[in-house]
């Protein structure tokens, strides 16, 4: 066909869509000790149970889901605080998942981490000016006598007084401490940042502060994102792609619309339809609630099959037999749920069976011929299924 | 419309009303100086009721509600003003009568549901002792009823549960045992100070409507304090704005939800995404810090950070404190800013920045 | 559960040996001829080298202790000499196991040294870590709830006060005046339960264990004191003031309930040191407990009884932690194994 526009077309769009990090397979399994004289593993708690997705360069991709689901521990991965389990992490490229001790060192400039705490995580007994030029003098980016003119810049970017280097943290209000956080975090000029819930702490009218100043940022540097809450609304502010994460895996990743507007699984749709809306409610009416019965299921015995199904209002006996694995809906989404669809609009039948080669209730079906899934790697196919048709789509 | 000699004092009285506050003080001598926590509040609330108190940390919320609950007897806290629960002054009754109504009359669920239980006692030996206190039963009957309590608010096999330690339960099964705890005597009020705010979303849905339901089984009047406004827009059917200490615009929730008049109450609204708004659109902080409660200046509190200071012109805002008088669009709204036009800067200046898509009606 | 606690008390053995072992080192580290004091002053260098094979010292230090560890677990007989023993067999004295040594000073196994002591130091202890217990939770709670007035200071200072005495001037005290001048108490002296009742029993101890207990109360009142201090700031006080409960609910069972932990901690290790012997107020009331035999044995160089004292006593603060760390599972649930 035409070969020079699907060229043209190629050429031009990883300038902004090239991949600074892409996760694949990720796991994490913290040994649970048993109580004996030998304190042998007795089981495993699987905090993440392999998640993949991709983070381009210059956005954000948020990173949701109820507390204990993994958030974190993936935040800790990506940023190898932890060592994974299983998995990939390939960084501008780069499988980063088994580096050790030195060759670690390189990549700790360029992957940042900014904590939820912002009073923990500053020690309370180094000047600001110490503690931001730290990593400066470790990595020795600026000689020596320049360390304090980029101290000051940099309190300057992140809206402080540079005049105030030589304060302590606690001289600070809690809002300015998380942007000396933020500016400890840029002092290498990172390529990624890997926000904890950074501003989980704060009070509303000072989240707001940093939030734009982290959207300020990312312009300004074209820093991409791992940015990681509970606060769907601020999630949705701040990145145009979110992964709903449900006991260690990814349930449902996609763009900001696709997740807060077309939400084809049922966990997303209950998380949304939880959210209290100030002006919903002001003017009267009120979405909706799916109301979740129970608890989160412990991460070290979670359930067979579908890992939500012991809540799900719309579980059927396939869920509790086979996983439902993450497949391609639509250009930038993909749901992990046997019976994808918008509230209310849940197919009957399990879409996922002729997939996986197996029958209505999760029985082999020696008569189907399982085919590839969708949508199977961190990165999003150029051909998805097609839900109204039952078919393989297209852009 | 309004009457003067009610505005004077604060709020319009409602008679009738089954809890009513008046001008509340308190205030803590500290080596520093006079905290004022809380510096003339004053509010009413009906049986069946709820009032959602919103504001910054350190706005004086815990410390208005613990006033009402008698906690800070025998502390370095200075009262005064009145608190009438049906018609009796808690700040006169003795000790041994306030001890007598606490948990009985008024009850008070917190924010932390693990800390606040105690770790080395059972959930249901600690939801018994509520009962045994202000009822002559024997330990049988106190159990049957702490079972049916933790059965009432959904805690699955409460006859089994209720021998768990607080650990043993998750974050929303301990709050909703403080629930139980709280409900236990059927008080005609409770105070919950932040319920959800250390619980997911998916929990607070869940703690929400069950205090609604319950609500609605035992008559009873509540007072939410959050910070967060999409939880006081879906509880509350009165809403109190704190800023420093005192009520800064205060009047049913829908009001001060749509037509606010005080700017705290813009900036607190523009400065929270919700899951409707542009994505466009930035947060609007609300610049600067909360002031000190020591020694606060003599004007308008929020004038340190407020964007229309000039509006009010000269330094009215700097050296006057604003009384709470009527809005301007009438009702039982009240706010405390010197603003002669408030609803026509929120049409014109804060609705496009907030919700575009509102301006148009 | 179970597994831990067999663990710590395996644990618990090899220090136990280890330490007996340093203990030897260090005894014969020191120049004294142990054989010459057993012997006696007017001794025969023959005699002498008799005593030494009886005993034992004539071996190497390791392989005493080897001796000395079988002797724990299966008995010994004395004297040690084989030939010694063939040659008066009506001499030879068995010593069970496990058997701590022979004192030929006493002429008198330890074992049955200990028995004849034991009994008056653990019920010494006994009475005073009661008598400190409740006072200094008492005092502590009492100067916890009036927290900065003069109640208050008035108890942090007295039992500061009585706790820079030193306790030998306070058993002297009690002993010079309450007992003998002023004829409060008669005057002291060890009665066991069977002899004359338990009544007796106590009052003969009242005297002694007071002495004890003033020295241990100053670290107790203090210690309550901040532990009820740090948990009446607790979330779960106010919940439990919110409840309407009465003030002293609140205290007894919700405060002190949380401090209890470090508290039966420090109990646990005070009793189990001082059933090692309290030196100082036995000597002075003249209470024949390990106290005094330890001051005697030191006295003699009697190397075979301090050493065993010190097995004793060093087992009792091993076991006393073990014990305090399942009692720890017990007070707090957190902790417990499901
Ligand atoms: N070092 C660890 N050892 C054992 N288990 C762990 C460890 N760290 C985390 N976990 C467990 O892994 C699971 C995921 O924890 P994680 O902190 O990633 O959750 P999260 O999604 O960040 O939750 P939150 O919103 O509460 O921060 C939890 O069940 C947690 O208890
Ligand atoms: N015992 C006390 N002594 C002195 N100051 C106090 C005392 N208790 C509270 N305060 C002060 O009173 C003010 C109001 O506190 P309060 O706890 O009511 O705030 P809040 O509105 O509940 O805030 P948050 O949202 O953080 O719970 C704060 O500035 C606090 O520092
Ligand atoms: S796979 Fe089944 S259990 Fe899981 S979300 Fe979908 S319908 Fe519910
Ligand atoms: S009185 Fe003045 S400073 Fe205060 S809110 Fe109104 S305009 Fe702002
Ligand atoms: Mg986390
Ligand atoms: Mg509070």
């Amino acid at each position: 066909m035409s070969d020079t526009t699907t060229a043209a077309a190629t050429s031009v769009a990883p300038a902004s869509t090239e991949t600074v990090l892409s996760v694949e397979n990720l796991k994490m399994h913290f040994p649970v000790k048993g109580s004996g004289v030998i304190r042998r593993t007795v089981g495993h708690v699987k905090a993440v149970d392999g998640v993949s997705f991709e983070v381009a360069k210059g956005t954000a991709l948020g990173l949701v889901g109820e507390s204990g689901c993994g958030k974190s521990t993936t935040g800790r991965m990506v940023t190898r605080l932890y060592k994974p389990t299983e998995g990939k992490i390939n960084f501008e490229g780069t499988d980063i998942a088994n580096y050790t001790g030195r060759q670690l060192h390189p990549m700790r400039r360029e992957i940042q981490m900014i904590f939820q705490d912002p009073s923990t995580s500053l020690n309370p007994r180094h000047t600001v000016g110490s503690i931001i030029g730290a990593p400066l003098r470790i990595h020795k980016m600026v000689p020596k006598d320049k360390v304090l003119s980029r101290v000051q810049e940099l309190l300057e970017i992140v809206g402080l007084n540079p005049e105030h280097y030589n304060r302590y943290p606690h001289e600070f209000s809690g809002g300015q401490r998380q942007r000396i956080g933020i500016a400890r975090a840029l002092t290498l000029q990172p390529k990624l940042l890997v926000a904890d819930e950074p501003v989980s702490a704060l009070d509303v009218s000072i989240q707001a502060q940093v939030i734009n100043l982290l959207q300020d940022l990312q312009k300004e540097f074209d820093i991409s994102f791992l940015f990681i809450a509970h606060d769907l609304a601020i999630v949705r502010h701040f990145c145009p792609e979110v992964a709903v994460m449900y006991l260690g895996k990814i349930v449902e990743i996609g763009d900001r619309e696709s997740i807060y507007e077309r939400a084809h699984h049922p966990y997303t749709q209950a998380l949304l339809s939880a959210v209290p809306d100030v002006k919903q409610a002001a003017i009267g009416g009120r979405r909706e609630r799916i109301r979740l019965e129970g608890d989160v299921p412990s991460p070290i015995n979670p359930p067979s099959g579908c890992h939500f199904r012991t809540r799900c209002a719309i579980a059927k006996d396939i869920c509790s037999v086979v996983e439902p694995p993450l497949l391609q809906i639509g250009k930038k989404h993909k749901v992990a749920c046997h019976f994808p669809g918008e509230i209310h609009q849940h197919p009957e039948k399990p879409v996922t069976a002729p997939l996986l080669g197996v029958d209505e209730f999760g029985a082999p079906d020696p008569g189907a011929s399982p085919a590839e899934v969708p949508g199977d790697g961190p990165g999003y196919a150029d051909t998805w299924y097609d839900l109204a048709n039952n078919s393989r789509g297209r852009a | 419309m309004s009457d003067v000699s009610n505005t004077l004092g604060g709020t319009p009285t409602k008679d009738g009303a089954f809890l009513s506050v008046r001008d509340l003080k308190v205030h803590f001598t500290t080596s520093d100086g006079i905290v004022k926590a809380t510096d003339g509040l004053s509010f009413d609330l009906e049986r069946g009721k709820t009032l959602g108190i919103v504001g910054e940390s350190g706005s004086g919320k815990s410390v208005s509600s613990s006033a009402i609950m008698g906690l800070h007897r025998g502390t370095n806290a200075k009262l005064s003003g009145e608190i009438l629960l049906d018609g009796v002054d808690l700040l006169h009754v003795s000790d041994e009568e306030m001890r007598k109504r606490r948990g009985r009359d008024v009850a008070m669920i917190f924010q932390d549901p693990l800390s606040a239980m105690h770790p080395y006692y059972t959930v249901g030996n600690q939801i018994m002792e509520a009962y045994q206190v202000h009822n002559d039963v024997t330990k049988r009957e106190a159990r049957k009823r702490a079972i049916e309590m933790l059965d009432r608010v959904g805690i699955p096999q409460p006859d089994r549960r209720v021998d768990d330690y607080p650990h043993q339960f998750s974050g929303g099964m301990r709050q909703r045992a403080m629930i139980a705890m709280g409900l236990i005597n059927n008080p005609s009020l409770l105070i919950a100070d932040e319920p959800t705010t250390a619980l997911d979303v998916t929990v607070q849905a869940q703690i929400l409507d069950l205090l609604q339901d319950l609500q609605r089984d035992f008559d009873a009047a509540i007072i939410i304090i959050t910070h967060d406004l999409g939880v006081v827009a879906e509880m509350a059917d009165d809403v109190l704005v704190m800023y420093a200490g005192r009520a800064v615009e205060y009047g049913p929730g829908k009001e001060i939800l749509t037509h606010p008049e005080m700017p705290y109450t813009w900036g607190l609204l523009s400065s929270v995404p919700d899951l409707t708004a542009s994505t466009e659109a930035k947060l609007i902080p609300i610049r600067g810090n909360p002031p000190s409660l020591l020694n606060p200046p003599p004007g308008c509190p929020f004038e340190p950070r407020c964007d229309h200071v000039a509006k009010v012109g000269g330094d009215l805002c700097k050296t006057v404190l604003p009384e709470l008088t009527p809005a301007r669009s009438g009702g039982n709204h009240t706010k405390r800013c010197h603003l002669e036009n408030p609803d026509e800067v929120y049409e014109a200046e804060i609705l496009p920045e907030i919700a575009p898509d509102l301006v148009e009606d | 559960m179970w597994a831990y606690v067999v663990r710590r008390c395996l644990i618990g053995v090899i220090l136990i040996l280890a330490m007996t072992l340093v203990t030897f080192a260090l005894f014969f580290a020191t120049p004294i001829d142990a054989a010459r004091y057993a012997c006696g002053k007017n001794c025969s260098e023959e005699q002498r080298n008799i005593t030494r094979a009886a005993l034992g010292y004539d071996k190497p230090v390791v392989e005493q202790w080897a001796g000395f560890i079988q002797g724990l677990f299966v008995g010994r007989d004395f004297p040690l000499d084989e030939s010694q023993r063939e040659a008066a067999p009506d001499q030879v004295t068995h010593c069970g196991a496990p058997c701590l040594g022979y004192s030929s000073f006493n002429a008198k196994t330890i074992n049955e040294l200990v028995a004849d002591a034991l009994p008056v130091t653990v019920s010494l202890a006994i009475v005073a870590l009661v008598l400190w217990l409740i006072g200094g939770v008492l005092f502590g709670i009492m100067a916890a709830i009036n927290q900065g007035s003069f109640l208050d200071r008035g108890i942090v200072g007295a039992t500061l006060v009585i706790y820079a005495f030193p306790s030998f001037a306070i058993a002297v005290f009690l002993l010079n005046y309450v007992a003998i001048k002023w004829g409060v108490f008669p005057y002291p002296k060890y009665t066991e339960i069977a002899d004359g009742g338990v009544f007796e029993w106590f009052g003969n101890l009242l005297l002694p264990a007071v002495t004890l207990a003033l020295l241990f109360l100053a670290g107790y009142v203090r210690m309550t004191r901040a532990f009820v201090l740090e948990s009446l700031t607790e979330d779960y006080i106010r919940t439990a003031n919110a409840k309407g409960l009465s003030q002293g609910k609140v205290v007894f069972k919700h405060a002190l309930r949380a401090a209890l932990t470090p508290l039966v901690t420090m109990a646990g290790l005070d009793f189990a040191t001082l059933l090692g012997g309290a030196i100082i107020t036995e000597r002075v009331f003249n209470y024949p407990g390990l106290g005094l035999l330890t001051i005697q044995a030191n006295a003699a160089s009697d190397l075979p009884v301090m050493v065993g004292v010190v097995l004793l006593a060093g087992s009792f603060v091993i076991l006393a932690n073990i014990i305090v760390d399942v009692l720890y599972a017990v007070i707090d649930p957190r902790v417990r194994v499901a």
